[in-house]
């Protein structure tokens, strides 16, 4: 058995009125592929959320590599080794395209604003290293031909995968894909999907929230579904194609009262 | 970003080492190099205005009172006191980091345009002391006979010597913030200019990089504010005001928030159009800036500095890009 890299405990997220999560638990496994699915408004994204700081949980604990990350800055969580990619791009549309990569780079360097003022000789070697990283992940993603381009002028496609190169470059050890093939066509998600497995091939631990069922079944180690905030089901492929309330969650079998 | 073109500032450096030499030959001009004194001490406060504005994306309306922190910390300093000038320009700039770090650090760890907001009634209530604090500021009729500046044995005291200093001073801080803005620093203000929860995610201190944006503008603006003391030897509340905020806010829209190179161009233009080109307008002036400013957002949301890439543009449509 392999370590678990992310621990989800009893996470629950209220607004106002409305339980977007309620009592969630799950375990990532390090190396693996976890996907997260469930129809539309299942809390998905609001894990996410939860997972890298951008609200806090109502209830629950999310330990990652041991350590809690209860209260933690977003940025604090990004820097021990947690990244993401969104659902709608959020990318630096003014910025170049390795420019975009470089700010991944960001919580890896060091160096003040003065220094950084006089280009003294540490920032140029600093300078150096992160433009050869980004540069690097840009040739990983198969996006280098692409660097001096703004970044707002590549396809959505290249967009997605630009996401992907800059939430590497912050070194992490759990990358969370939100909805990453939404918005591609078959072939760029072919492509996508053989991006996913580099990625594991690096040693990051993939977290993958998506819509698109022939590439989760595909990719994933392990699935858990979400439906209405609770967990419904946890395995692997095969277990939930045959579980019932998954497929009564997706297909509306079972009348609900409520 | 393309990088800062430090050939630019070459050319422009030898341009400025001719002007005053130009300025005395062509008639008309001859209080033009007094005039780029003005424009020099502005550009200052203008550059840091665009690394806070242009790229961290965050808005001040009080940075009169920063210039107004560093002209009365000389004032005082020199006429008051007799303390060396350098010391008081120094103490000045420490003075203004420290007042800027107590409005940043409370109002940008808000989400919105707390700082605008801030910084305004910061420079109202900055004016207010200006003038009520009588036994230190002078009050209304500000404080006279400050001395001029001298830079190892060299007394700065004619227009020309002064007028090199000034400028000098506005390379080295352009090629500082040009540095600073190509630095993983910049790219962070950037970045957090552009998604802040990206920017958060990728393990960027958003707060912190948005308040040490505020504090390099305001020092620098506490540095022009020493500068111009020491230059015109005088100093008094309303050279402070609310609408030099305002205007050193028009001038960065003028040139062009994203580009130090605008910065420059929008004090210098500004300086021209309020104390040469628009003199005889008189009170009609404010309009006509108002004029102006619209023209350039409608037209030129860049600023002048974006009208080379427009013309470009306009140049080479149809034409096969060239990769960048």
């Amino acid at each position: 058995m392999s370590q678990m890299i992310l621990e989800v405990k009893g996470l629950t997220k209220r607004f106002g009125g409305l339980m977007a999560l309620t009592e969630v638990e799950f375990g990532v496994q390090a190396g693996v592929v976890k996907s997260v699915i469930g129809p539309n408004g299942a809390g998905k994204t609001t894990m996410f959320n939860l997972i890298t700081g951008i609200f806090p949980p109502t209830e629950g604990s999310i330990n990652f590599r041991g350590q809690s990350l209860h209260g933690l800055a977003p940025h604090r969580i990004a820097s021990l080794g947690i990244s993401r990619t969104f659902q709608t791009v959020e990318l630096f549309g003014d910025m170049s395209v390795l420019e975009n990569v470089m700010v991944g780079q960001h919580c890896r360097s060091r160096g003040s604003l003065l220094a950084a003022g006089l280009r003294l000789p540490s920032v140029r070697r600093t300078e150096k290293a992160i433009t050869d990283k980004a540069m690097e992940l840009l040739e990983f993603v198969g996006l280098a031909e692409h660097a001096g381009e703004p970044a707002a002028s590549l396809p959505l496609g290249d967009q997605k995968v630009l996401e992907i190169a800059r939430g590497l470059a912050t070194e992490p050890g759990l990358i969370c894909l939100d909805e990453p093939a939404g918005g591609l066509n078959e072939q760029e998600t072919q492509e996508l999907s053989r991006l996913i497995r580099a990625i594991l091939g690096r040693g990051v631990t993939v977290l993958l929230v998506e819509h698109d069922m022939p590439l989760v079944m595909g990719i994933s180690d392990e699935i858990v579904v979400l439906n209405f905030g609770q967990k419904i089901a946890e395995g692997t492929p095969r277990q939930i194609q045959q579980d019932p309330t998954v497929i009564a969650a997706y297909l509306g079998e079972e009348e609900d009262d409520a | 970003m393309k990088k800062i073109s430090r050939k630019g500032l070459l050319i422009l450096a030898a341009g400025l080492a001719a002007f005053p030499w130009l300025a005395k030959v062509v008639p008309g001009l001859g209080s033009y190099p007094e005039v780029m004194i003005y424009a020099g001490i502005y550009s200052l406060i203008t550059m840091g205005l665009s690394v806070l504005v242009g790229f961290a994306g965050q808005i001040s309306l009080g940075h009169a009172a920063f210039f107004g922190i560093g002209a009365y910390a000389s004032a005082v300093g020199t006429a008051t006191y007799n303390l060396d000038p350098w010391l008081c320009l120094i103490l000045g700039a420490l003075l203004s980091l420290l007042v800027a770090l107590a409005i940043g650090v409370p109002t940008l760890k808000l989400k919105g345009h707390y700082l605008a907001m801030a910084t305004l009634a910061f420079g109202i209530i900055v004016f207010i002391i200006f003038n009520e604090e009588v036994d230190i500021t002078g009050g209304p009729d500000g404080l006279s006979r400050i001395p001029g500046l001298s830079l190892f044995g060299l007394k700065l005291n004619t227009t020309m010597s002064y007028f090199y200093f000034v400028w000098t001073v506005v390379l080295l801080v352009f090629w500082f913030c040009a540095n600073l803005l190509e630095s993983r620093i910049g790219r962070a203000f950037r970045a957090v200019h552009g998604s802040e929860v990206a920017a958060m995610a990728m393990g960027i201190n958003i707060s912190s990089h948005k308040v040490q944006a505020f504090v390099l503008s305001a020092v620098l603006a506490s540095l022009a504010g020493s500068l111009y003391v020491h230059y015109i030897n005088f100093i008094n509340p309303s050279t402070c005001n609310l609408f030099f905020s305002v205007k050193l806010i028009i001038m960065i829209v003028m040139g062009g928030t994203h580009s130090l190179w605008g910065a420059i161009l929008g004090a210098v233009l500004i300086t021209f159009l309020s104390n040469v080109w628009l003199h005889a307008f008189q009170e009609w002036e404010v309009l006509i800036y108002g004029a102006v400013l619209l023209i350039i957002v409608i037209f030129l949301p860049d600023g002048l500095a974006g009208l080379p890439e427009k013309i470009k543009g306009w140049a080479g449509r149809g034409q096969p890009g060239k990769a960048s």
